[in-house]
């Protein structure tokens, strides 16, 4: 029989070595499937490193496409953290995109130091609201979250379609279902000279630093956890409850759809369909990942931007099918929650008399 | 008694880290006898009864067998399944009852081949009924687990036990919930069960009612066999003193003059889903320098009740006032605020936070104080030193201040909480079933503090099934019963017993 354990205890071997080697584990198994499509192993994974760490743009693109997973990473985080299951990440990006375009795109003309937090704030707004709307539904009848914020991404994704083809389609967009740009003095300044990597990475670095300050350190934060770890006994000891699930649900909503902002005016410039390839539900593998913690949610985003920008490039240069590319990313996503888990239980082996 | 013994522990030992939890037990279990089974919370009884059960699998030692005709044959270590099969039933003090399924199912779960696709219900009816009748432990069968009483569920894991044929039946903590009467007929057919060749042993802190129920008493302490005496030469003094290895303290309590009234609750009525969940026209009063104990049988509404007066249920009509001022029903931050400290029933539930550190969950109720906390930021600093305080006046003992409260024994999770509550000097305190689970020495402390507290100036309301806890400690007792409270004239345990059945006095 095998029985499994919580490990007591908690050596750095594990919480560090554990997902290096089961990155390694990952690259071994995705190296299967390139050898059978005919490419050189070694080499592909050599390409594989290069398309991250070969040059200061293929390093900017891995920032670029780590910067959204970080604000989506963060939504899932800090609202699991509060046992509110938020999967409707996806859909309030998008209405914090449609706010950042409805706002930035010529409704208002002011110099970037007033535009730009408007657009921020207003992207926020609107992802707040897309989160809070599902957390009064739970606390007022309880709906569950769950079902609510996935048919919620449904419901906003269709909206937006009619969005782009309606009042926000680009009047110069030779019919094309997208919006007008964003104005010059309201995109997010560039970090770097002619790279795309923009100045929401610095915007993201710091939310996940306040959160980790603020469930640390808050009164906020200790009733979001004691709300998240024992709803029973933090309303016994007096935690109001329904407050702290609104509260966590505005900001969880706020984050996500201010990776619409983010993608929108730091990256495209211009609102489409397919702003987000699911970077709402990437989202909550990279807080899985994480375990949870809001720096955990940056260093997770870095690493499956790398995996995603990475597998990329490779099959680009190998000239293998970028289905490849995905089974790369795959193989280490699961390879890395699996260690995850090893982390943090054990497997005890029993036979039949009993000795361990 | 002189017969075959049928069960030989020897030299059982098990650790747990540093921690010796059994240190080479040996122990003799004879047919038809009634052994009891004593010690501190800690002291190894549950890790030696989990050995017994194949849950743990023992450092050294081996549990033999023997069987109707005299052969020892040893027990495959470290296997239920192989416990179970030799004939040793448990019923532990934490059920482990399925919730969403019936009384009937749950029984019959486990002792049903997977492979009979019809399932006879009615011939184990039958035969539950029989045993019903047998050990005068009625339950329904037909409700889901999940809601029926704790007493109830006790009974159903007890009937379960004998539903499958043990021969050994291990009760753990068995009358916690239970009434007097209850227990008594529980013990009484336990010992005509014992004349059929079951043996029992059993776990409880119940000085009392081991000396009068059990054959023999065996005592540990530190993971050690510290004595076995038979009960027939035994006295209360003697096992406490065997169990803590000295004389407990017993508490005093002064006459003192009442004060005036702090809480008072008129006619409050609540219509919850079900029967239990439900009170009808309660009213009562506490005053300062007094504790009103309330007796009942679990599932009359002490539940209830005691969430109402905390502020987690809304009333359908009726008033509970603190210090004269009405409460807002339905919001427990509003009670605490005036001045009401709360014990509550499930302390690992209602009590604490478990992934919380320690020192946390010392604050969880105290987050608007400014020596916590300023401009929404907490005082680490002050909220360790406050730690450090509290644990060492309460005596909190565990692994630190920032290890996680769920590492800490049932014994200490409750000083913690004492500790929370009697901190913030309440003008009420509502501790409901407050030693239930704890060990002497534990229960003794919460009661000096309820007396402290009396003394201090505070009104106190004592829930418990405990009769003996209950005329020990309360100034005036009121019983309930089906959701209706009423003052208990005489305070002995033949009148509060008949009350507590439903049955006028």
């Amino acid at each position: 029989m095998i029985r499994i354990e919580p490990r007591n205890t908690n050596f750095a071997v594990f919480t560090y070595g554990v997902p290096i080697l089961s990155a390694f584990v990952a690259l071994i198994l995705a190296s299967i499937p390139l050898w059978l499509a005919g490419a050189p192993i070694l080499i592909s994974y050599v390409e594989m490193a290069k398309g991250v760490f070969g040059s200061k743009f293929a390093f900017s693109e891995m920032l670029t496409r780590a910067t959204p997973l970080m604000f989506t990473g963060l939504a899932a985080a800090l609202a699991f953290r509060a046992k509110l299951w938020n999967i409707g990440a996806e859909g309030q990006l998008y209405l914090g995109a449609m706010a950042a375009v409805a706002i930035g795109t010529g409704y208002i003309e002011a110099p970037a130091f007033i535009l730009l937090p408007l657009i921020i704030a207003f992207g926020c707004a609107a992802g707040s609201v897309g989160m809070v709307v599902p957390a009064i539904l739970k606390t007022r009848y309880g709906a569950d979250e769950v079902v609510t914020t996935l048919l919620l991404n449904f419901i906003i994704i269709i909206f937006l379609q009619y969005m782009l083809e309606g009042p926000l389609k680009d009047p110069m967009g030779l019919g094309w279902p997208q919006s007008s740009p964003i104005l010059d003095q309201g995109m997010l300044p560039p970090l770097m000279e002619r790279m795309r990597v923009h100045s929401g990475l610095v915007i993201a670095i710091v939310c996940a630093l306040i959160a980790q300050f603020m469930l640390a350190r808050s009164v906020w934060g200790f009733k979001l956890r004691a709300v998240g770890e024992n709803v029973f006994a933090a309303r016994h000891a007096g935690i109001k409850v329904n407050h702290t699930i609104l509260g966590a649900a505005a900001i969880s909503g706020a984050l996500a759809g201010m990776a619409g902002v983010s993608e929108v005016a730091g990256l495209k410039g211009y609102l489409t369909s397919d702003l987000s390839p699911g970077f709402g539900y990437a989202g909550i593998i990279v807080a899985m990942l994480a375990g949870l913690s809001p720096i955990g949610v940056v260093i997770s985003a870095l690493f499956i931007a790398s995996v995603f920008v990475g597998a990329d490039s490779m099959s680009r240069a190998m000239g293998v099918s970028s289905y490849l590319a995905d089974l790369v990313v795959s193989t280490s996503l699961l390879c890395v929650l699996i260690g995850g888990f090893f982390g943090r239980f054990k497997l005890v082996r029993t036979n039949l008399e009993g000795k361990n | 008694m002189t017969s075959s013994p049928v069960l030989i522990l020897d030299g059982l030992s098990k650790s747990f880290g540093s921690v010796r939890a059994a240190d080479a037990i040996s122990l003799k279990l004879f047919r038809g006898e009634v052994l009891a089974l004593l010690g501190e919370n800690g002291a190894g009884k549950t890790t030696l009864m989990n050995m017994l059960f194949g849950h743990y699998m023992p450092d050294s030692g081996k549990i033999d067998i023997i069987d109707g005709s005299g052969h020892a044959k040893p027990l495959q270590l470290g296997n239920p399944q192989a416990s179970i099969a030799a004939g040793i039933g448990m019923v532990h003090q934490h059920f482990t009852l399925a919730e969403n399924l019936d009384a009937l199912d749950n029984i019959m779960l486990g002792s049903e081949s997977f492979l009979h696709l019809r399932r006879n219900k009615s011939q184990a009816i039958q035969k539950i009924q029989k045993i019903m009748n047998d050990s005068g432990l009625v339950a329904p069968m037909d409700i889901a687990v999940g809601r029926l009483t704790v007493g109830e569920r006790q009974r159903v894991e007890i009937l379960k036990a004998l539903y499958q044929d043990v021969k050994i039946l291990v009760l753990d903590e068995p009358t916690a919930v239970l009434t007097p009467q209850e227990a008594d007929k529980l013990f009484e057919n336990i010992t005509a069960m014992t004349k059929n060749g079951l043996s029992v042993i059993f776990i409880s802190h119940k000085l009392r009612e081991v000396l009068a129920f059990s054959n023999r008493i065996a005592v540990l302490r530190h993971g050690r066999k510290v004595g076995e005496i038979s009960s027939k030469e035994a006295d209360e003094r003697k096992i406490a003193r065997l169990m803590v290895g000295e004389e407990t303290k017993v508490f005093s309590k002064k006459e003192l003059q009442v004060g005036e009234t702090v809480l008072e609750v008129d006619n409050l009525t609540i219509s919850g889903s079900s029967k239990r969940e439900s009170l009808s026209n309660i009213s009562l009063s506490v005053n300062k320098h007094e504790i009103l104990g309330i007796a009942g049988i679990s599932g009359n509404g002490q539940t209830v009740l005691a969430n109402a007066i905390s502020g987690l249920v809304k009333s359908s009509s009726g008033q509970i006032k603190i210090d004269g001022k009405n409460i807002l029903i339905n919001d427990p931050s509003n009670i605490i605020q005036a001045g009401a400290g709360r014990i509550p029933e499930d302390r690992h539930k209602d009590g604490i936070v478990g992934q919380m550190s320690v020192a946390e969950n010392m604050i969880i109720e105290d987050l608007n104080n400014s020596k916590i906390q300023s401009r929404g930021l907490l005082n680490n600093e002050a909220i360790m030193r406050h730690c450090s305080d509290l644990s060492s006046k309460y005596d909190v003992r565990g692994p630190g201040p920032n290890a996680s409260a769920r590492l800490l024994s049932g014994g200490n999770i409750q000083k913690l909480i004492l500790a929370r509550v009697f901190e913030a000097s309440p003008k009420l305190i509502l501790a409901n079933q407050p030693t239930r689970g704890l060990d002497m020495g534990a229960a003794a402390d919460v009661a000096n503090r309820l007396l402290e507290a009396r003394q201090r100036g505070s009104g106190v309301i004592l829930i418990s099934e405990d009769l003996d806890e209950i005329l020990s400690l309360s100034d005036r007792i009121m019983v309930i019963y089906d959701g209706k409270l009423r003052m208990a004239e005489t305070h002995d345990r033949e009148t509060l017993g008949l009350m507590m059945a439903g049955e006028a006095a």
